[in-house]
C-alpha cells in the first residue's frame, strides 16, 4: 500500500512476555490441567463412591452454602455426593469424547488415504458418503441411530466415533493427493518402495500436524454432542454418569437444589471454553497469514 | 446453468441415499412390531400389525412402496398414536419455525453489529469485550445456557415464563438461548471479514474523497464483507436445527425438535424417519438456496454464471 499512514507490522512490535502467553491462555491451560488430573486420578480424588446413596441426606446444599461439611458440593436427590459424581462424570465424558474423536480420526484418515490412493470409483463413493454425512446435522443422525439401534454404552461410543470422520477423510485425501505429487514421494516411489511404505514413513509424518489440529477442533464438539444427548436422556444412562446426564437429571430439582445442574454445566462450559481459547491461540501462532490480527 | 443442475442432481442423490440408508437401517434394527406390541402379544395380533404396516411383503416391494410413499409425502403412521407422521410434523412445524427464525434474526443482528463495532475498535477494550462474548457464546452449551436463564429469569426473578410458546414473552428465553450461539459465531466472522474489507483500496478511496464514516462502513464495506458471511449462514443452518432440538426440549416448546426427541425415546420409527428425511430435504434445499443467493448478490458470480 503506497499510502503514507503508519501501518503497524507484527514483526516490528516488541514482544512482551504477556503477549507470548496471554493470561487467558494460561487460565485455559490451568483448567485443562485440572480436567486431565481428574480424568486420570478420579479414583483417588473422589471422596465417596459416585453411586453410593444415602436417603437420609437427600438434596443437601454445598458446604459453602450451609450444608454438611462432609459434602463439599452437597448431595443429589438420592443422597449421592455431588462432588464425587462430578469427578466421575468428568472422567466418563472425557473418556467417551476421547474415544469418539480417536475412532472418527482413525476411520476418516484411513478412508482419506484409500480415496487418495485408489482414486476413481473408490474415491467417488467415499467422498459421496462424506457429502451425505456433512449435509445433515450430526445430532439428527445420532438421534435416528439411537432410535433404531438402542442406547447401549458401546454403541453410543461407536456413534460418537462416527462424528467428524468426514472432515478427517476430506483433509487426509487432500493432503495425500498433494503430497503424492511432491518430489519426496515421487522420489521414494522411483526408488522402488511400496506405496504402504511411502504413506507410513513419509506422507503420514508430514500431515500429522494438520490431523492433530483437526483433533483439537473435533474434541470439544464431541464433548458437546455427548453431553447434549446424555442431557436428553439418550446418551450415557444411569447407573453410569456423565456431565450431560447429571445436568439433565438435575434439571428436575432446579427450584430446590440448583447446584446439581449448575455444577456439571459449569464443568462442560469451562472445558469447551478452555479448548477453544487454546485452539485459537495455537492456530494464530501456527498460521503466519493471521499474524496481523 | 449446468452447475446448478449438477448441484440439484447431487442434492437429490443425497436425499435418496439418506432415504435408502434409513430403510436399510430400519430393517437391520429388527422388527419394529416387537417394540410396539411387546413380547407378550399373541401371534394373531402380531400378524395383524405386520399386515397393517405392510411388513409381510418381500423386501424389494416394501422398498418400492416406501419410496413411492415418500415421493407422495406419505411417511406412514406414527406407531405410537396412529396418526400420519406428516400430520404430526405439520402440527409442530410452526412452533419450530417461529422459534428458529426469531433466534436466527436475533443472532444475526446482534452478531453482525457487534462484529462491526469490534472491527472498528480493533484491539481496544470494546473489541476484547465483544470477542470475549463471542467465545462465551459458542462455548456455553445451549442446554446449560437455557437452564441458567430459566434459573435466573423464571425461577429467581420471576420475570419471564420458562415453558411453552404461547405468547411473545414465552419466546424470549428460548430465542436468546438459541440466538447467543449464532451471535458469537457471526460476531467473530463479521469482525474478521470487516477487517479485511476496511483495508481495501476502495474503502481507503472512499475515505480520501470524504465519505462520512457511517456511510463508508455500512454502504461501502458491509456489502462486500457480507459475501463470506452468507457461506457461514449456510453452514450454521445445521447448528440451528440441532440447537432447536435441545432448546425446544429445555423450554417445552411443542416443535419438531421435541417431537423428534419424544419419538426417539418411544422408538417411534415412522416418526423418526419422517423427521430425518424432512430435515435432509430442508438442509439440501437450504444449501442450494445459499448458492443461489451467492449468485444473486455478487455481481462477479452473476457474470461468471452468465458466461456458462
Amino acid at each position: 500500500m503506497g499510502i503514507g499512514w503508519p501501518i503497524r507490522r507484527a514483526d516490528d512490535a516488541p514482544v512482551r512476555a504477556e503477549a507470548r502467553y496471554p493470561v487467558l491462555v494460561l487460565v485455559a491451560l490451568a483448567i485443562l490441567a485440572v480436567i486431565v488430573a481428574i480424568f486420570l486420578f478420579a479414583d483417588w480424588l473422589a471422596p465417596y463412591d459416585y453411586r453410593a446413596q444415602s436417603l437420609l441426606k437427600r438434596l443437601k446444599p454445598p458446604s459453602f452454602l450451609g450444608g454438611p461439611p462432609e459434602h463439599l458440593f452437597g448431595t443429589d436427590e438420592l443422597g449421592r455426593d455431588v462432588l464425587s459424581r462430578l469427578i466421575y462424570a468428568i472422567r466418563f465424558s472425557v473418556l467417551v469424547a476421547l474415544g469418539g474423536t480417536l475412532i472418527g480420526a482413525l476411520i476418516g484418515t484411513a478412508l482419506g488415504f484409500l480415496a487418495a490412493h485408489f482414486r476413481g470409483m473408490v474415491e467417488e463413493v467415499i467422498m459421496m458418503m462424506a457429502d451425505v454425512q456433512a449435509s445433515l446435522p450430526f445430532m439428527v443422525i445420532a438421534l435416528a441411530m439411537i432410535a433404531m439401534f438402542g442406547g447401549g454404552f458401546m454403541l453410543f461410543v461407536a456413534l460418537m466415533g462416527f462424528y467428524g470422520w468426514e472432515v478427517f477423510a476430506r483433509l487426509t485425501r487432500g493432503v495425500v493427493i498433494a503430497a503424492n505429487t511432491q518430489g519426496y514421494a515421487t522420489a521414494v516411489v522411483a526408488l522402488g518402495a511400496p506405496a504402504r511404505h511411502v504413506y507410513w514413513r513419509h506422507v503420514l509424518p508430514n500431515i500429522l500436524s494438520v490431523l492433530i489440529v483437526q483433533f483439537t477442533l473435533n474434541f470439544p464438539q464431541v464433548i458437546l454432542l455427548e453431553t447434549s444427548l446424555s442431557f436428553l436422556g439418550l446418551g450415557i444412562r444411569p447407573p453410569l454418569t456423565s456431565l450431560g446426564q447429571m445436568l439433565g437429571a438435575g434439571r428436575a430439582y432446579l427450584t430446590t437444589a440448583w447446584w446439581i445442574a449448575v455444577l456439571p454445566g459449569t464443568a462442560i462450559f469451562l472445558t469447551t471454553m478452555s479448548i477453544s481459547i487454546l485452539g485459537d491461540w495455537l492456530r494464530d501462532r501456527l498460521d503466519p497469514t493471521l499474524q496481523s490480527r | 446453468m449446468r452447475r446448478i443442475l449438477t448441484k440439484l442432481g447431487r442434492g437429490v442423490l443425497t436425499v435418496w441415499l439418506i432415504v435408502t440408508f434409513t430403510f436399510v437401517a430400519l430393517n437391520l434394527s429388527g422388527d419394529s412390531i416387537d417394540a410396539l406390541v411387546g413380547d407378550q402379544a399373541s401371534p394373531e395380533v402380531i400378524a395383524h400389525y405386520r399386515e397393517k404396516f405392510g411388513l409381510d411383503r418381500p423386501l424389494w416391494q416394501q422398498y418400492l412402496s416406501y419410496l413411492a410413499g415418500i415421493a407422495q409425502g406419505d411417511f406412514g403412521l406414527s406407531l405410537s398414536d396412529q396418526r400420519p407422521a406428516v400430520e404430526l410434523i405439520a402440527g409442530a412445524l410452526p412452533h419450530t419455525l417461529r422459534l428458529g427464525l426469531t433466534a436466527f434474526v436475533v443472532g444475526l443482528l446482534l452478531g453482525v453489529s457487534l462484529g462491526i463495532v469490534a472491527a472498528l475498535n480493533r484491539n481496544k477494550a470494546v473489541d476484547r469485550l465483544v470477542m470475549s462474548f463471542a467465545v462465551l457464546g459458542f462455548s456455553l452449551p445451549n442446554f446449560f445456557l437455557g437452564i441458567l436463564l430459566i434459573l435466573l429469569f423464571a425461577l429467581h426473578w420471576r420475570l419471564l415464563p420458562s415453558s411453552g410458546d404461547a405468547t411473545a414473552w414465552h419466546l424470549i428465553l428460548p430465542a436468546v438461548t438459541l440466538g447467543t450461539h449464532f451471535a458469537g459465531t457471526f460476531a467473530r466472522f463479521t469482525r474478521s471479514t470487516m477487517l479485511d474489507v476496511l483495508n481495501k483500496q476502495y474503502v481507503v478511496a472512499a475515505r480520501a474523497k470524504g465519505v462520512p464514516r457511517p456511510r463508508r462502513v455500512l454502504w461501502h464495506a458491509l456489502p462486500n464483507a457480507s459475501i463470506p458471511l452468507i457461506t457461514i449462514v449456510g453452514l450454521k443452518l445445521g447448528d440451528l436445527v440441532a440447537g432447536s432440538i435441545i432448546v425446544e426440549t429445555v423450554f417445552a416448546v411443542p416443535g419438531v425438535g421435541r417431537l423428534l426427541v419424544n419419538a426417539v425415546t418411544s422408538r417411534d420409527f415412522a416418526l423418526v424417519q419422517a423427521i430425518l428425511i424432512m430435515v435432509s430435504i430442508t438442509m439440501v434445499g437450504a444449501n442450494l438456496a445459499v448458492d443461489a443467493v451467492y449468485v444473486l448478490i455478487d455481481p462477479r458470480m452473476r457474470a461468471r454464471a452468465a458466461e456458462r
